[in-house]
């Protein structure tokens, strides 16, 4: 028999993430039925907020974050215990005398922060920025990955 | 007779084929405009050179971008971005000189410049 065990209660991400999806379905409902639907969150109307995903696997987390246009000098990762903090400033290519004829895109400073459930390695976190998505790749700490102990007859 | 659904058709496949059913999203975009033309800049992360598709036909500048297709160890735990390619389409300012659009992208961030003509200098015509 195989006992895996591991370092949280809650060692099912879904749990960590449930309240950050449960917040955005309840302001999609709320907008769905005041604006109908395509309406983004109220926080994002006025402020950059930048899409994410995360992956896990026994050994790491991938987050993933779309923020086309930038220099990697521009972006900051930081990792305060076990919360993950995506940041930057994206500074606007507009001049005096320019017309703006459409302006869709946001600029200025953006911010996601991320509570992970379980320990990274701190030193061993990877992050890398191609076609404007930035991947960071934070390998779970030894204590925190699963373990299989076996159980021997006496 | 036929009622047909009008769908996107991919370029490059012949009017008589099925068109697949492709689901695209709107890329976020700014416009400049200036003097001696245009600047667009379409936000599409994801999106390398070999992905973009550039069309002008008739007076319409017609972007697309394809995404890489990503594959990340592990399974999906949270998810927000949106998998599917980028498609918008523009009629473009008749003053706008097609033949001297240029594109560039980098970092998701495609940049086209659109120069007007330039004004044709008086000519002068001389009596048989």
């Amino acid at each position: 028999m195989n006992i895996i065990r591991y370092r949280y209660p809650q060692s099912d991400f879904s749990f960590a993430f449930d309240s950050l999806a449960s917040m955005h379905e309840e302001l999609d409902r709320v907008f769905e039925s005041t604006f109908g639907s395509g309406f983004r969150p109220l926080g994002t109307l006025t402020r950059w907020t930048p899409a994410l995903d995360v992956y896990q696997d026994k050994d790491q987390f991938t987050v993933v974050a779309e923020v086309p246009g930038m220099k990697k000098e521009e972006i900051d990762i930081s990792l305060h215990g076990d919360t993950l903090t995506i940041s930057g400033e994206r500074k606007s290519h507009e001049k005096q005398g320019d017309q703006a004829f459409r302006a869709e895109r946001f600029f200025g400073r953006f911010q996601r922060s991320l509570p992970l459930p379980s320990a990274v390695d701190t030193e061993k976190v990877k992050a890398t920025y191609k076609d404007g998505i930035l991947e960071v790749v934070l390998p779970k700490a030894e204590e925190a990955k699963p373990k299989q102990i076996e159980v021997s007859l006496s | 007779m036929n009622i047909i659904p009008k769908q996107q058709n991919e370029p490059g496949r012949r009017s008589d084929e099925r068109p697949r059913q492709v689901q695209y999203l709107t890329p976020l975009v700014d416009i400049e405009s200036k003097e001696e033309g245009y600047v667009i800049r379409a936000e599409m992360p994801g999106v390398a050179k070999e992905g973009l598709e550039i069309m002008v036909d008739n007076g319409e500048l017609v972007i697309v971008g394809h995404r890489r297709n990503f594959k990340y160890p592990g399974e999906l735990a949270y998810r927000e971005i949106k998998q599917h390619d980028f498609r918008r389409v523009y009629e473009l300012d008749p003053a706008i000189d097609t033949s001297k659009i240029t594109a560039q992208i980098d970092q998701g961030l495609l940049t086209l410049t659109l120069p007007k003509a330039e004004k044709v200098k008086p000519r002068k015509i001389s009596v048989e």
